[in-house]
């Protein structure tokens, strides 16, 4: 078993429902043209105010500090494709992100990042949550095979996208090399479709 | 059973299936632009590998273009090394850039049709949300993240998940006064801001079927608002009329035998969908939003929600975005004052917006306390409104007409709100601090409902302000 599919590390829950992507990262900070620096800027307007003055955002937390998996709620990560809001996440030091439902194209990017998205119900996310809450130390244990979690003695059950999951489980998330063996079965769709490009 | 466009277009562009699941799904057309594909250039780089197909690449730059002074280099020192990054890589791969001041720049949902590179039956990908624009001509259009652009520049396909398809029939007539935009919103307040995780949106129904191209792309452009994977409009007449003797569209027999072929992807009769839904577009009403997402929206005659109506986390949701947005629950929207008004971005920048408007506005002023600016979406926008006469009716009322670009949908140039300013826009996106300063505030309406705001001063029903008959 490889090392992606058993995760651990410390908790944060980070409330609200339909967090999009402009508050994960914000647009100024999309002026870059690498994604290196995003990890200090992740939902900066929310854990600064406008003279960069901490507001005391759970991310800052002291006891929060170091977690690596982020807990949600529904709809995490809707809005603009901007990969800079995974990056940053990751960047910060997040690995994992739980949730009750995910932004289709956000969920993709965090995949294709190697950052798994969990699928875990209201009352159980809840419970979660809270206990995260009350143990800010406890270690979680994730099994991406087995599809459940374990922290501070409780057993959590979560769901992932079929594909997501196999990606994890077999090591390959990122899929740009299963995508260039294809070659030329990619050169005859080209060939085949009946439209030709259009710079002639 | 018959097939839906979704997919035919899937079948057509299939690869084959993938290890873990998916499949490898071949793309036609792929736009990239500054801010989110320069990055993918340096992946390639790192892996040592090539663009694949670069004649199914073009590039433009919009987000962060300035739309007063785009005279290089550009005055903020990052927005510069983008635009450089960017036209270095696209010389570097032999991919089309339409630089500003080439005659095609743009946004770039708007570029991509207007040059008629968006054809129906094709597959389209962008990395940016909006590209689901491109679905009002039948096609199916992803917006992808920037390790997927990478994905596309090297294989020219993507790994995907088939996607289920929605049927939404907006049936009926619209009221006069009310536009695509409202029909949009109203769609999403119905069905949610995740209502469309998962699916590909079909929109059709007599609204749809009556409606000119560039509202069907209003329309297309916000379903990435309602979670929807995507969204498309089967292909028609209206369809193949707009794309005839468009620069990138063949002409004469060539024309004929594509009209034909993509004719064919239509949605057949008796198709197969996962969900259909119905919404009467005679009972739609000009739309705003009060909150911070898209689906918080209410009709203009109607009052705020009041929290307390609701139960847990909603009920804190809307709280906060009461809070957030300084309104009250229970009061009218309309009346709510403004600061700025903008009318642009890839939702309501092309001609028939400004067309709208200037012929509203013609003889009036914007009120002395709002700064209303619009803002073409492409260069080919500002000079078809130009030789109309379009920028002088809207400089003769106050509004400042600006070069094209994003400009305040998302305020990463210049243009941006101050402090908690409210502004009336034109754009898709509500979000907290999305036009540029993280206290502002945003009210998304139509074009012609932004410009009733600017000369009220305050949101207002346009029917009212421009004596717009209720019904036509
Ligand atoms: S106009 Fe706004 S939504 Fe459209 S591409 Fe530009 S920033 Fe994105």
């Amino acid at each position: 078993m490889n090392d992606l599919v058993k995760r651990s590390g410390r908790g944060v829950y980070v409330q609200g429902n339909d967090i999009d992507t402009d508050r994960i990262i914000p647009a100024r900070f999309l002026k870059c043209v690498t994604f290196d620096e995003l990890g200090p800027a992740l939902f900066y307007d929310e854990r600064f105010d406008t003279q960069d003055v901490s507001k005391g955002h759970i991310l800052d937390a002291p006891v929060h500090r170091g977690a690596s998996i982020m807990i949600s709620d529904t709809n995490f990560g809707c809005g603009s494709s901007r990969e800079h809001a995974p990056q940053a996440l990751q960047k910060f030091g997040f690995e994992v992100i739980i949730a009750e439902s995910f932004a289709e194209i956000f969920h993709g990017n965090c995949t294709t990042l190697g950052m798994p998205c969990l699928v875990m119900e209201k009352t159980q996310r809840k419970a979660l949550a809270a206990l995260v809450g009350l143990h800010p130390d406890a270690e979680f244990l994730i099994d991406l095979q087995a599809q459940n979690l374990t922290f501070a003695n409780e057993q959590f059950s979560f769901t992932m996208k079929d594909s997501a999951r196999e990606a994890f489980l077999s090591g390959r998330f990122d899929p740009l090399d299963e995508l260039l063996v294809a070659k030329d079965a990619i050169q005859a769709v080209a060939v085949r479709l009946s439209y030709s490009d259009h710079s002639g | 059973m018959g097939k839906n466009l979704y997919q035919k277009v899937w079948d057509d562009h299939l690869v084959g299936p993938l290890e873990n699941g998916q499949f490898q799904i071949f793309m036609g057309l792929h736009l990239i632009h500054e801010v989110t594909s320069p990055q993918a250039f340096g992946m390639l780089k790192d892996r040592d590998l090539k663009v694949a197909y670069p004649g199914r690449t073009f590039a433009t730059v919009d987000h962060i273009i300035p739309t007063v002074d785009q005279s290089r280099p550009f005055s903020d020192p990052m927005a510069e090394r983008m635009m450089a990054v960017l036209s270095d890589a696209t010389d570097e791969h032999g991919i089309e850039f339409f630089q500003p001041n080439s005659g095609s720049q743009g946004i770039v949902h708007v570029v991509g049709p207007e040059l008629g590179l968006t054809q129906p039956g094709i597959t389209i990908c962008c990395g940016d949300s909006h590209t689901s624009t491109h679905g009002a001509f039948g096609c199916i259009a992803l917006g992808i993240g920037t390790s997927q652009v990478r994905d596309v520049l090297a294989s020219q396909t993507l790994a995907m998940d088939p996607l289920k398809v929605r049927r939404i029939e907006v049936t009926g007539k619209l009221s006069r006064g009310v536009t695509a935009k409202d029909v949009t919103l109203h769609i999403i307040r119905m069905l949610g801001v995740n209502g469309g995780v998962g699916y590909a949106y079909e929109y059709a129904g007599a609204v749809i079927d009556a409606m000119t191209m560039e509202e069907r792309m209003t329309v297309c452009n916000m379903s990435i608002e309602g979670g929807a994977r995507c969204g498309y409009i089967n292909p028609d007449e209206t369809t193949f009329a707009y794309l005839e003797g468009r620069e990138r569209v063949p002409s004469g027999a060539g024309f004929d035998a594509a009209k034909s072929r993509w004719a064919g992807y239509a949605s057949d009769p008796d198709a197969h969908y996962d969900d259909v839904v119905v919404i009467d577009g005679g009972g739609i009403e000009p739309t705003v939003t009060w909150g911070v997402t898209p689906a918080q929206a209410l009709g203009i005659g109607e009052r705020i929600p009041d929290p307390t109506a609701a139960e847990g986390l909603d009920q804190e949701l809307m709280s906060d975005a009461l809070r957030y947005m300084q309104l009250e629950a229970d009061a009218p929207i309309a009346g709510t004052e403004i600061d700025v008004a903008f009318i642009g971005s890839c939702t309501n920048g092309r001609l028939s917006d400004f067309q709208a408007v200037a012929e509203a506005i013609v003889g009036r002023k914007v009120a002395a306390s709002v700064r209303a600016i619009a803002v073409p979406g492409s260069e080919k926008v500002d000079q078809a409104a130009r030789a109309l006469g379009l920028h002088d009716i809207f400089t003769a009322a106050g509004f400042e007409w600006r070069k094209p670009g994003c400009s305040m949908c998302l305020a990463m140039n210049p243009d941006k709100l101050v402090g908690d300013e409210v502004c009336a826009s034109s754009s898709n996106r509500n979000f907290m601090g999305r036009q540029g300063s993280s206290t502002g505030r945003t009210i998304l309406m139509s074009p012609i409902m932004v410009a009733a705001a600017a000369i009220q001063g305050a949101v207002a029903d346009a029917r009212d302000v421009f004596e717009l008959e209720q019904t036509s």
